[in-house]
């Protein structure tokens, strides 16, 4: 990589590669009436020009297997109606890039345009146009998750009750290598070979599956060098189906790489949500209820193969996070709107959950002018109190929570942030200092996922470690890592089961022909359950390894001990035999080896734990201008556990990079929309992606409480920097504003909404923000 | 009809002649006629800098600048950093200091501190104008400390240890 051989879908060359250019859809909401492909199929250099028509309507389809459950079948290319700016409604296949964008202009689509839906608020209204014919409401799921009745009474005696509308803005994944894709046929071992941008192979191999009806044999998808996903990449998009159709038909590789300003309107986004939540308090300060309506824009469709109901289930499960809610109910809603579909962008609703329990909880000290830390802690989890059995009906295993917030409030302390903020303010500037308190949880095998009822549940993982006859080893995951830094974790993993160096050890991931069936990279998995699963394979590797060199050495395999590339006896410097030779034996000996002994070191295990919380206390200090509104980010703490560490310096780059993009959205993201439906972000001059002048350091600071639930005792943590990140920066900016009635329940903050509430103007609502469309 | 152009370009020290469209970036010409793949794409539209190369000694963005403009110019791309398979001072340094994880934004950031780094020569580097520099390019991973980080060693040792690491954390 740091060498320039990266090897990327945009770097892949083919004999005969095709290049493919989408016809987008201009408006947010139109009919589409006759397309004209005639001068773009005659320009020269143009191999075929595409429509739903001429491609049989194939669509995407996310199930799930509930009531509440409105299906929204995502064509591959629109057909009849198109539904957001940047809707795909015809692909063209070219010699050249520049070539098909030139065949692109030249097609004509009679459209006619209706009104559009773009807001949660006008998707709900009465006169409100419908998305689709089968969604009431343009709701595309409504789920009352949980409900009390016993919180109006609980909320009429309630020594303070708090609450408020809570709102984030819509947001982009914005990974540096968009979307891409190479699609060609192989008549040799009759497959259609795809090199795919993605975290989910096999999960694409089976979208196109479905979407072309082929027996997923018939299908091979790679994923080369991946340049970030953050989601965006967990789900299978319809233009890698369409560029896989243009491969069929033509029988030509096919090549397509996303540009910024289609990945900025025509990906998917995520985080557009808003909830009305409220919370009872006793004089103490103890929770008592919680009541919350979530709200979440996912527009267009339900994506594949997560559904539109990923963002809402996540939300109203798993709202009361870190603290013991004792009566709760929450209902969540997808929305329909005529916007991108949002996909599970890192963190999914988690930075909204603990941004309004968070915000809660600072209401609830002003309330009862108690100290908010102090609050936090007479309503978190305790450490004598794990396993908890939550109101939302999950077990929380074992963390640090109480301890992870103590450990933060000392680390400030003793950094002197009080100090350096009080100076700042005696010098009359503001700055302040906010806290989160969070948990997540990770590794979500079958156990959990079932519970959401997807027609297509993830969970499990497989892997495979063989050994080479040279004592190399070689594991294969369905795990897919793309810069999480896999290869030095996994290889750390399985080197310590079998007491080779690491160095010994490659991982083999993201191609659907080597792997299992498996689901991926995200949602903070591959660690514990494609890792786990690495290790129970090598622990079988380990064995065979044992008996072997048992037989040869003429000990019990059990005092056979595996370390520095040996196979030793306990006990008997003398008898030890190198697990190379060991290798060579098994491979190019097996005639000496009892029946049972022979042919191959190799093991394929499959891991489905339940899943297992991580958890961890952000603090962050921010300075603002009193004049102008802006917003500095000054310093940033993160206490995390993330159980046993297996790689700090992995670990570390993920919390850093995870508090950057959750940072960001507090202050800066935010995809946005005129009335009309009209991107206004299409740009990164229009979207404002942090730079490292927006960002500090961020220290960091381990607890480590095992998990039970893991193999290596390792919890996931890819997300936690960015659900923590939001709640502590906007909790700062509240408490820089806190000699004044301002307090902001939104994100991002903008300058602009500061310096309009020091000036005591009226503030724009946390809506206008949040979609700047209503 | 296409407008070509016949153009004499050096890369890395090696001299290549070809026949390109004058709308060609000279990124597409680099990576697509020329093979040099390192230089990625990011945005083409000159923000996220992930296509940066030393154009005559200078940091440019590739998406903003057609092929024919190199017309007799000499280009670094990152394939010119190391030294065979031996990496280069700056090289090392991101990987010491973790300064990528994908490593899509890598050769941009990379080209944009080497180009920086020569021309200051042994000039002392601050954390804060380390900063400023890194905050030309985006990077969607790391949270950039470890890039800041890797850059300010690297001008630490090639000034001989002269340059700053006091101050605010980078």
């Amino acid at each position: 990589m740091l060498l320039g051989r990266g090897r990327f879908v945009a770097d892949l060359a083919r004999p005969g590669l095709l290049h493919a250019a989408f016809v987008r859809s201009p408006h947010a909401h139109a009919r589409i009436g006759a397309i004209d492909t005639a001068a773009a199929a005659g320009l020269g250099g143009v191999h075929g020009v595409f429509t739903a028509a001429s491609l049989g309507h194939p669509n995407l389809l996310a199930l799930l297997e509930r009531d509440e459950f409105v299906p929204t079948p995502m064509p591959i290319l629109a057909g009849e109606v198109a539904r957001f700016v940047g809707e795909p409604v015809a692909v063209v296949v070219a010699e050249d890039p520049y070539l098909a964008e030139d065949a692109v202009e030249l097609i004509e689509v009679d459209w006619d345009p209706q009104p559009p839906v773009t807001s949660i608020d006008a998707a709900g209204s009465r006169d409100a146009p419908r998305l689709h014919e089968q969604a009431a409401g343009n709701r595309m799921v409504d789920l009352l998750m949980f409900d009390d009745d016993s919180l109006p009474a609980i909320f009429a005696a309630a020594a303070a009750t708090v609450g408020g509308t809570f709102a984030s803005a819509r947001v982009a994944a914005l990974p540096l290598e968009g979307r891409a894709c190479l699609a060609e046929w192989d008549d040799r071992d009759d497959q259609l070979v795809m090199h795919v941008s993605t975290q989910v192979p096999h999960q694409v191999r089976s979208g196109v599956a479905q979407a072309l009806g082929m027996p997923e044999r018939t299908i091979r998808v790679i994923a080369p060098d991946v340049g970030g996903g953050f989601g965006l990449k967990c789900v299978v998009g319809r233009e890698e189906v369409a560029v896989a159709a243009a491969a069929l038909r033509l029988r030509r590789p096919v090549r397509w790489a996303e540009d910024r300003q289609e990945n900025l309107t025509a990906a998917f986004h995520g985080h557009e949500q808003r909830y009305l939540a409220r919370a009872a308090f006793d004089s103490d300060g103890r929770i008592l209820g919680l009541d919350a309506e979530i709200d979440c824009d996912t527009g267009a469709y339900s994506v594949f193969p997560f559904t539109c109901a990923v963002e809402p289930l996540m939300a109203a499960t798993e709202l009361p996070g870190v603290y013991k809610v004792p009566a709760y109910r929450a209902r969540g809603r997808a929305i329909a709107t005529n916007k991108a579909p949002a996909a599970p962008y890192r963190g999914v609703s988690r930075p909204q959950i603990v941004l309004v329990m968070e915000r809660l909880m600072e209401k609830a000290a002003e309330a009862l002018g108690l100290d908010p830390l102090e609050v936090r802690r007479r309503n978190l989890i305790n450490a004598d109190e794990f396993p908890y059995l939550g109101v939302n009906g999950i077990t929380y295993d074992e963390g640090s929570y109480a301890e992870a917030l103590d450990l933060a409030e000392r680390t400030v302390r003793d950094k002197a942030w009080d100090a350096e903020r009080d100076a700042v303010r005696s010098a009359g500037g503001r700055a302040g200092i906010g806290y989160a308190c969070f948990s997540e949880r990770t590794a979500y095998g079958t156990p959990t996922m079932s519970q959401r009822r997807m027609r297509m549940t993830p969970g499990y993982d497989t892997a495979l470690v063989r050994m080479d006859p040279t004592g190399e080893v070689i594991v294969t995951t369905g795990t897919c890592g793309h810069g999480q830094g896999h290869e030095t974790t996994f290889a750390q993993i399985v080197a310590d089961r079998l007491g080779v160096h690491p160095d010994q050890v490659k991982l083999r991931q993201g191609d659907t022909d080597l792997a299992s069936y498996g689901w991926g990279t995200w949602g903070s998995r591959s660690v514990v359950i494609g890792g786990g699963a690495a290790r129970r394979a090598a622990d079988v590797v380990a064995s065979q390894l044992r008996q072997v060199a048992g037989s040869l050495l003429e000990a019990s395999p059990a005092d056979v001990e595996l370390a520095e590339g040996t196979a030793r006896i306990r006990g008997d410097a003398s008898a030890a035999i190198g697990i190379g030779e060991l290798a060579r034996i098994v491979h190019f000996q097996a005639h000496r080896l009892a029946d049972d002994l022979r042919y191959g070191l190799e093991a394929r295990v499959t891991y489905d734990p339940p899943g297992t919380f991580s958890n961890a206390c952000h603090a962050a200090m921010v300075v603002i201008d009193p004049g102008t509104g802006a917003i500095r980010l000054h310093r940033y703490l993160v206490v995390e556990d993330c159980g046993v560490v297996i790689n700090p310096m992995v670990v570390d780059g993920q919390v850093r990079g995870g508090v950057t993009q959750g940072a960001a959205a507090a202050l800066l993201e935010s995809v946005r929309f005129d009335t009309e439906g009209q991107p206004l972000s299409a740009t990164l001059m229009d979207y404002l992606a942090p730079t490292a002048a927006e960002m500090c350091a961020v220290d960091i600071v381990h607890l480590e409480t095992p998990s039970r639930f893991s193999e290596t005792g390792a919890k996931g943590m890819g997300e936690g920097g960015t659900i923590g990140a939001p709640a502590a920066v906007l909790n700062a900016i509240n408490d820089a504003l806190a000699d004044t009635d301002v307090r902001f329940d939104h994100i991002p903050v903008l300058p602009q909404d500061v310096a309009a509430a020091l000036r005591g103007s009226t503030l724009p609502s946390a809506l206008s923000r949040a979609g700047a469309s209503r | 009809m296409k407008d070509m152009h016949a153009i004499r370009v050096t890369v890395n020290g090696r001299s290549h002649e070809l026949v390109v469209e004058a709308r060609r970036t000279l990124a597409d010409m680099l990576r697509h006629d020329l093979g040099y793949t390192g230089t990625h794409l990011g945005c083409e539209h000159g923000i996220c800098g992930a296509c940066t190369v030393i154009l005559d000694g200078q940091p440019a963005r590739a998406c903003l600048v057609f092929g024919v403009q190199a017309d007799g110019a000499q280009v670094r791309t990152v394939e010119g950093l190391a030294d065979g398979e031996r990496l280069s001072d700056l090289q090392q340094a991101f990987s010491d200091h973790h300064a990528l994880q994908c490593g899509f934004c890598t050769p941009g950031f990379l080209m944009l501190a080497e180009a920086y780094l020569a021309e200051a020569g042994d000039q002392p580097l601050t954390q804060e104008q380390a900063r400023e520099l890194v905050a030309a390019n985006l990077c969607r991973c790391t949270g950039y400390q470890g890039i800041v980080e890797a850059v300010l060693a690297t001008a630490r040792a090639r000034s001989g240890g002269n340059g700053t690491t006091e101050g605010s954390p980078a």
